[in-house]
């Protein structure tokens, strides 16, 4: 832009009066921008070609640098393209791939532009167009120009001709039918000797690779004398890329590339060309032991390197080892832990998924314990990476590793006190889940939730709110295994409760109605089995069972404790007693009277369910304390009724439900599912439909309770199971104390809120990395004998595949139509069939019979040449001696049978490589042999 | 492949963007919000690469330029930072020890360079000689033509006085 020209003389302000205009911002940048593209509007529509030109430059640096639309400039853009001039073009093409996409209205009129350009003499101005076309190229113009790109790719000139490679790819994209003219050619260039050329073709073919590998297996034999010839890193790069996608389809061809890709790692100076070859390995030869010895060895001094960027990769390709190789992992665990104290949080991710990785269920409480210290010092955002990391671990395969539940429950709960926490929903789903599929843990899910209900500072966080609808959904239904029901009942009422949001309000005053129901009838029930002769169907025999009930109140308040013993553990801390009862059926009516109003519905029905049944049973439960038995008992039994009722209906128990539960239930008559709801959409087209996730079962609390048959649960009796577990709570307490909060008395009713995170088992910090470490040194060796003091609980699963519906289809083989161009190129159109793997996994129409033919020379041939890949020169008479040897001995050869025959066949080198091409056609000569498997291993 | 790559400076100007995928001009404008806000706060020894969208960031920072690249997932991380310095030697060969205000007011050079090195969102060319050879041949084109327009200019200026 230096020196004056015509724009100056013109006073036409240049790019570079806008770049000091812009920069010393007199007028402020906004306001100097909209001024500048005034100007450009009006200089756009000059006829002189420079003026044009010069407004389109401006126009394109403001698009590009300042995001303004560019749109109105597309037509004058062409005409600046029609210019002869190539500083004029130059502009016309930078501004075209800056802004055109595939809507521009002006598109169709390109292509004779970009036409004419790639038939030029001048390279340069064949390169813009090529560049051009490989950013706009839509359906239309890939098909009309793929003749000029056809041609271009065997131009003379390696200039045009790498980038015509290149551009390829972006046409094979658009318009696939063009693999049909091109792939031959673009074949070709890859036995070409310029570097730039071949690195071009290998790019291509490594993205095409990406897609539908299979395919290219063919064309293994030539990527593979690349492979061993090359001595450039960025085509060594490529290549390797594409084995990694092709050594999983071919196990023979994996054995074949394994020791070149082991001498690249072991000589090469190049860190990049390195980490490809160890990605190669762990990703796609993972079977080759001493390979993967190899790669890991490297990745090693990867992460022992002082360089970030070495370290993070090490770590992902350590992660990729971990699938199939831990013990990769725990060989290098004292890097691995370290690095979760490391400055940068992308290498703190990483290994924190690698520490995850080395979680077995022997060691799971282990670390989840020193990982939650870990959460409990770290930022917000890594703390709630490395919860949801151990959340969705623990809970893989409905949680496979974990075999003390109790342990895992509290250690919920715990997780979701940390002051930073954010995976409330997880927490919520995962610990109803677990109390509708582990009976055993029910007792210790009761008492976590409890901890959680009662500690109002934990209302505040609306984090929490998930948590605690889950804690008030498991203490409302499990109810019976509450120590002191009377204190959820306070809990689950407390005036802070406002603060929640109004569906998990609701969930929060089903679970008091809940835990009322079992109040009254413990309450009730408890005086009939005192006087066993009341029961509700004995009406005549009510007078005794009220007077001894009269008197079992009497005794209950006195000597609490002792009858609460005799009648059963639940209630073991805190007898119910008629006081508390009326105590908490006022607190009832003080806390959910306002709620009548409430202008949430679910809130305010539920609220209505519950007062309206406090309505019922209160007045019964007055006058039998205050009057005598003879006015009250028939009422009172009548409510006892409903109380029985309404306990009945509560205790049923609850599963999980399989997602595809809803697929079981048969279709009523009547019931038209298919018909057409096209009209329904016109109506209501707007709307967003509902995301689709109903039934799966995060939400089971909103079901009714009574009334659903889970036909497919399998539910387990257990009875005698309270008691049970109650005492082995206990024992596991007294053993594994530390993972249990205290729960001491007084902190139950503290009425000064503590803070949302009291975590008071922190313990020794300090170490947590050597603990970790010395941890998951013992993760992998078999331990000889199990911690855990009692057997894993069974975890109910539904008797079909419960996690996730399998996908309906699995993606068939990528038959797109870019592959099944390719693979008629490369298989179809020469008749040859393609190898015996690819017959028996694809079911693409095009090569129907075809490759029933038992031999196949052609890629036989071509597969040969992998064996012999030290000199360019003999490849192609290695490709028809493959076909020669196969007659001979078609497996076992070794290399000295294979030198021998290339003696021989130097001999009679014959015809170009075209001709090899289509010695396809000869393979019906050949006797017809035992099925054939082309052979990568020769 | 690369999908974009983006000159952003250490204010969160942005200096250069060159698109190989398709985005609209909206996209356009939240990736680059997105990104800078990333990678201009990481810190200086943190490593080169960011995870977004499901793609790769490789990054680095010259001087007060920060040069990114967006890459598949299954990209050599290492290779694009060899391509970025790549591309900072072959300017600074071209514009002689270069700085942030040459890519500055030379904006389409800066582009022309780029697009010799990397066509379609994959390595063109990687020999630096060969570029600064191609970059000049198609200098001396446009000079050329800019002087006969000039001189013409220039008949046209004196005739028209």
């Amino acid at each position: 832009m230096s020196g004056p020209s015509l724009m100056d003389s013109l006073f036409q302000p240049s790019l570079e009066d806008l770049i000091k205009g812009l920069r010393q911002q007199l007028i402020g940048e906004q306001a100097f921008i909209s001024k500048s593209l005034e100007e450009i509007r009006k200089e756009i529509k000059s006829t002189d070609l420079s003026t044009k030109s010069t407004a389109l430059l401006k126009l394109s640096y403001l698009s590009n640098l300042h995001f303004q639309d560019m749109s109105f400039a597309a037509f004058p853009a062409l005409e600046v393209l029609s210019s002869p001039r190539f500083s004029h073009k130059k502009i016309a093409y930078h501004a075209i791939s800056l802004s055109f996409h595939d809507s521009t209205p002006v598109l169709l009129l390109i292509t004779n532009h970009l036409r004419k350009d790639l038939n030029s003499t001048n390279e340069f101005e064949v390169s813009l167009s090529l560049q051009c076309l490989s950013r706009i190229a839509n359906v239309d113009l890939a098909r009309d120009l793929t003749p000029e790109v056809f041609a271009l790719l065997s131009s003379n000139k390696f200039y045009v001709r790498k980038r015509a490679v290149a551009v390829v790819l972006r046409v094979f994209e658009k318009y696939p039918d063009s693999v049909r003219v091109c792939f031959k050619r673009l074949v070709e260039n890859l036995e070409n000797s310029d570097p730039q050329v071949l690195s071009a073709v290998v790019g291509v073919f490594s993205e095409l690779a990406c897609k539908d590998p299979r395919s290219y297996l063919p064309l293994a034999p030539e990527f593979y004398k690349i492979l061993v010839d090359s001595k450039n890193n960025w085509i060594s790069i490529k290549v390797l890329k594409i084995f990694s996608k092709l050594a999983p389809l071919e196990p023979r061809l994996a054995k074949r590339v394994v020791e070149p890709i082991c001498d690249l790692m072991r000589n090469t100076g190049a860190k990049s060309l390195l980490f490809e070859c160890i990605r190669t390995v762990v990703t796609s030869l993972s079977e080759n032991e001493s390979a993967v010895r190899l790669a890991v060895g490297k990745v090693r001094e990867f992460l022992e390197d002082e360089d970030p960027n070495l370290k993070y990769l090490g770590l992902q390709a350590l992660r990729i080892v971990a699938e199939k190789h831990l013990w990769a992992v725990s060989e290098n665990k004292e890097v691995v832990i370290k690095s979760l104290s490391d400055a940068d949080p992308n290498i703190k991710i990483e290994s924190l998924r690698l520490v995850m990785a080395m979680v077995s269920e022997h060691n799971v409480s282990e670390i989840s314990r020193v990982l939650v210290n870990y959460a409990i010092k770290s930022d917000p955002v890594f703390c709630n990476e490395i919860l949801g990391s151990i959340l969705s671990t623990c809970s893989r395969n409905l949680y496979e590793i974990i075999v003390d539940f109790d342990w895992y429950v509290s250690l919920l709960g715990e997780m979701s006190r940390i002051a930073h926490c954010q995976m409330g929903d997880e927490i919520e789903n995962q610990l109803i889940d677990i109390g509708l599929r582990v009976k055993d843990v029910r007792p210790e899910l009761v008492r976590v939730a409890r901890d959680l209900l009662i500690d109002p500072a934990l209302l505040g966080n609306s984090f929490l709110h998930g948590v605690l609808s889950g804690a008030a959904w498991a203490s409302g239904e499990y109810v019976e295994f509450s120590r002191n029901p009377l204190e959820l009942m306070e809990a689950l009422l407390q005036p802070r409760t406002s603060l929640l949001p109004p569906p998990i309000r609701a969930i929060y005053i089903q679970a008091a109605f809940k835990v009322l129901v079992f109040c009254l009838h413990t309450c009730f029930m408890r005086g009939k089995s005192i006087a066993p002769s009341a029961s509700l169907d004995n009406l005549p025999a009510g007078v005794s069972a009220s007077a001894s009930y009269e008197s079992f109140d009497d005794f209950s308040v006195e000597n609490g404790a002792d009858v609460a013993v005799v009648h059963g553990q639940t209630c073991a801390s805190a007898p119910i007693t008629k006081e508390s009862i009326v105590n908490i059926l006022n607190m009832v009516e003080l806390a959910l009277g306002p709620l009548l109003g409430s202008h949430d519905v679910e809130v305010q029905e539920r609220a209505r369910n519950l007062l309206g049944f406090v309505d019922l049973t209160k007045p019964e439960i007055l006058n039998s304390s205050i009057h005598e038995k003879r006015d009250s008992e028939g009422k009172r039994v009548e409510s006892s009724k409903i109380i029985k009722l309404m306990h009945d209906a509560f205790s049923k128990e609850l599963g999980p439900v399989s997602l595809s539960a809803q697929g079981k239930v048969s279709l009523p008559d009547g019931l038209v599912l298919k018909e057409n709801l096209g009209d329904l959409e016109m109506i209501c087209g707007d709307i967003e439909p509902p995301s689709s996730n109903s039934f799966s079962f995060g939400s089971p609390y909103e079901e009714e309770k009574d009334g659903l048959s889970f036909s497919n649960l399998q539910i387990r009796d257990d009875n005698e199971q309270s008691n049970e577990s109650t005492s082995l709570l206990a024992a596991h307490r007294k053993r594994h104390g530390l993972y249990y909060l205290s729960s001491g008395k007084s902190e139950m009713i503290s009425n000064d809120y503590p803070p949302a995170s009291d975590h008071t088992l922190q313990g020794d910090i300090n170490d947590n990395a050597d603990d970790l470490v010395k941890l998951t040194a013992e993760s992998l060796i078999p331990k000889r004998k199990p911690k855990h003091g009692k057997p894993r609980p069974v975890v109910v699963k539904l008797d079909e595949v419960d996690e996730k519906p399998v996908a309906m289809k699995q993606p068939e083989s990528r038959d797109d139509s870019l592959s099944g161009a390719v693979r008629d190129v490369l298989f179809g159109s020469e008749d040859i069939p393609p190898t015996s793997s690819q017959s028996n996994l694809s079911n693409s129409s095009k090569r129907k019979g075809k490759e029933k033919q038992h031999t196949d020379p052609h890629t036989e041939s071509k597969v040969s040449a992998v064996g012999d890949g030290n000199s360019s020169s003999r490849r192609r008479k290695d490709r028809s001696q493959g076909k020669e040897r196969r007659h001979r001995s078609p497996r076992k050869k070794n290399d000295e049978e294979r030198k021998d025959a290339d003696q021989k066949e130097k001999k009679k080198s014959s015809g170009g490589r075209h001709k090899s091409r289509q010695r396809a056609e000869e393979p019906l000569k050949v006797p017809a042999q035992t099925p054939v498997i082309p052979d990568f291993l020769l | 492949m690369i999908h974009f790559v983006l000159l952003i400076s250490r204010q969160g100007k942005v200096r250069l963007t060159k698109w190989y995928s398709p985005y609209s001009q909206k996209e356009r404008t939240k990736v680059i919000r997105e990104l800078s806000g990333v990678i201009l706060t990481r810190g200086p020894k943190l490593c080169n690469f960011v995870d977004w969208r499901g793609f790769k960031v490789v990054y680095k920072r010259y001087a007060s330029l920060y040069f990114c690249m967006c890459i598949d997932q299954d990209d050599n991380e290492l290779e694009v930072l060899e391509i970025i310095h790549h591309f900072v030697e072959i300017l600074d060969r071209y514009f002689g020890s270069v700085c942030e205000l040459d890519l500055i007011f030379n904006f389409h050079k800066a582009y022309y360079i780029l697009d010799e090195l990397l066509l379609a969102g994959e390595l063109q060319e990687s020999s630096k000689k060969t570029i600064a050879r191609l970059i000049a041949a198609q200098d001396s084109l446009v000079e050329t033509a800019k002087e006969q327009a000039s001189s013409i200019s220039n008949i046209i200026a004196q005739a028209t006085k």
